[in-house]
This record gives C-alpha cells, structure tokens and sequence, in this order.
C-alpha cells in the first residue's frame, strides 16, 4: 500500500514537470519584482499591515478561482480519492505548473495538511522592514489555496505558519478542511 | 549594536535566472489592474498608478542586471531582454526629433491575455523604463551610468502594435554631444 502511495507521488511529479514544460514562461525576476510592487502599493494605501494582508488573501483567492481552471484544462488529472491526495495534487502539480517550484506535503491528514516551500518566487530578494515585521507576505498563496480548492467543492482555510521572511527556515503553510462543499443544482426553468 | 551579517537575499541575487509560468504572472498582473482600478477615478490615474508600479520594478531589474552583468556597461537591450524574454520588435528614432525614441512591440507581454481596454497596460512597461536607460546605447554607447532622465509613455499605433515613446531629458542629450 505504501508503495502505491509512492508511486503516484512519483507519477504527479512527473506530470507537474510536464505540464510545467509545456507552459509559456516568463522571467521569475519580472514576476517577483511585480509582486514586490504590489505589496508595496497595498501597504502604502492602507497604511496598516493588517489591512494589506487581509487584501492580499483576497487577491489571491481572486487569482485562485480561475487558476484551478487553468490547472484543470491543462494537467490531465484523475479525481482525487482523498483529501492528502488533494495535498499532493496542488503541491507536486499546482505549485509546479504555475511557479516552477518543488514543494512538500507534510502532516496530510483527512481533513488538514501542510505545504513546505523551500523556495518560494515571491518573496524573492525581499526583507521585511522592522515596522512590517508582521506582513504576511506570502499570504497571496493562501488566498490561491483557498480561491482554488472552493472551486472544486472544498471550504478550506488557510494559514501562514512560518515563512523564509520571518527567519524561518521554510515557508509553511497549513490547509485546514472546514467542508466539502455540495454542488446544487438550480433549474433555471422555474 | 549594529549586525553584520549576510542577508538572506544575497544567494538570490547571484543565483541563475529562473522562470514562472506565464499565467501566474498573467493573473497577479490582473489581479494588480483590477484591484488599481477600485483605487482610482479617471483612465488617467489609472495609468499614473501603473507607472508608479513600473517605476519601482524598473529602477530594481535595472540593479540586478548590473549586478550579474559585473560589467560597468549597462547594457539595456540585454536588460529587455532578461525582463521580457525577447528583444524588442525594433526600435525606431522619430523623425524630426533628437530627444525622441520609439520602442515597438507587437504584443506585449503584458497585454496579452487582456482585451482591449480604454488604457494600454503597458503604461507598466513605460513606468518601468522611465528610470532606467532607455535604449541609451544607440546614442553614444557610452553608458556609464544609468543617468538619463526620460519620460517615457506608452500609445497604441495604427496596427494594433504598443509604441514606447521615450523623450529625454534635454541635459542627457547636452551631455552625449559633450562625450561625442
């Protein structure tokens, strides 16, 4: 059983290289330094680093919404069974396809697990300055978890638990299940 | 007591260029459109907003081309280059004007994927350029420094295609006929 677990790691891997590959592809630099500007921009408006990260959740939930689309269309993806197989899905094939990154599943339970990045492109060349020490910089990608995962029938929050930025080692995030969403159907006739 | 210290961005900046996928880039520049547009009243703040943003990118790609580069030159075709992936369509010298360049592309990197809308997007692109040295290259090849004040917009031509009009200061072009 262990070694069919394996196995699919080993076949999303492969297919989060391909999709990647296929891809068109820009500069990581240009994509970092935009964010970059981004951030800026929400602190300098609201002038209070809750308030920033706050938006910056709901940017990324906005991007998550139609980017599980594009992973849809473009990974060919069989159902998954599980809620950890879901974990492994948006890490080994999400992550990848869309930054170019290798990110790790741990603690995958039925209804939590959590991502590690040990490289995370948007927070690269960045230092927080001491009055923004609570800036959820990366916040944006829980916003992307949970835009993306509504889409497919699952209400999960998501939570910065450490992050490079902060003098952690890794970025964490933790994807909590709240529940599974049941898709209605609404006859337009009536 | 003050630190020393290495910071954690230095393995970054020597590190080999990377790549994201288009649409990620794609949809945070969007999501940036979209949530500019809730902060602004008129197309033209708009496009002053987006430049703003440029601003602070270009000023940044421009330091860290010249920091891989390790070369006193600042070369900025490469510079386009390394920001956009690909050489410029061309660049053209307005007619009838010294102070006046035109980069032309014909899809921007930054419009695709948008329809058309009542402002160019590149407005980013321009905001981008306006610290940098625009194409500096062909005026002397003498680049020093990164010292050329330029206003630099962005319209759309006749042929769909985005022109980047950069006007330099007139103490740049005093300064490349004193180094001619």
């Amino acid at each position: 059983m262990a070694s069919e677990a394996e196995r699919k790691k080993v076949a999303l891997r492969r297919l989060g290289d391909a999709t990647f590959s296929k891809v068109d592809k820009v500069s990581a630099e240009l994509f970092s330094l935009t964010y970059g500007a981004v951030v800026t921009q929400l602190l300098k408006d609201y002038e209070d680093v809750a308030a920033a990260n706050v938006q910056l959740e709901k940017m990324g939930y906005n991007m998550g919404v139609r980017m599980v689309d594009e992973l849809l269309a473009k990974a060919s993806l069989a159902q998954c069974a599980s809620f950890s197989e879901t974990a492994e899905v948006v890490a080994k094939v999400g992550f990848k396809m869309f930054l170019g990154v290798n990110v790790e599943v741990a603690a995958a339970t039925s209804s939590e697990f959590r991502l590690l990045l040990s490289e995370n492109p948007l927070a690269e060349f960045v230092e927080l300055p001491e009055e923004c020490s609570k800036l959820e910089y990366s916040g944006l990608l829980c916003g992307v978890l949970r835009g993306a995962l509504e889409m497919v029938q699952m209400r999960v929050e998501c939570s910065l638990l450490r992050d490079t930025l902060w003098g952690d080692e890794v970025t964490e995030i933790r994807v909590l299940l709240k529940e599974r969403l049941v898709e209605e159907f609404v006859d337009d006739d009536e | 007591m003050l630190k020393l210290r290495r910071p954690p961005c230095f393995s970054q900046l020597c590190a080999a260029q990377r790549v994201v996928s288009q649409s990620a880039f794609a949809f945070l520049f969007s999501e940036m459109i979209q949530y500019s547009q809730t902060r602004v009243n008129t197309a033209d703040e708009l496009i002053a907003k987006l430049e703003d943003a440029g601003v602070g990118v270009g000023r940044r790609a421009l330091e860290l081309a010249c920091w891989r580069e390790r070369s006193s030159k600042r070369e900025t075709r490469a510079l386009w280059k390394s920001l956009f992936g690909a050489h410029a369509d061309s660049l053209q010298k307005v007619q009838d004007s010294d102070d006046e360049f035109m980069i032309v592309e014909k899809e921007p990197l930054v419009n695709a994927f948008i329809s058309s809308a009542p402002v160019n997007c590149a407005a980013f692109v321009a905001g981008g350029r306006t610290p940098s040295p625009p194409e500096s290259g062909r005026l002397g090849r003498r680049l020093a420094a990164a010292q050329f004040p330029a206003e630099v917009s962005a319209h759309d031509n006749e042929e769909g295609a985005t022109v980047l009009l950069i006007k330099f200061a007139p103490e740049v072009l005093e300064r490349e006929k004193r180094q001619a």
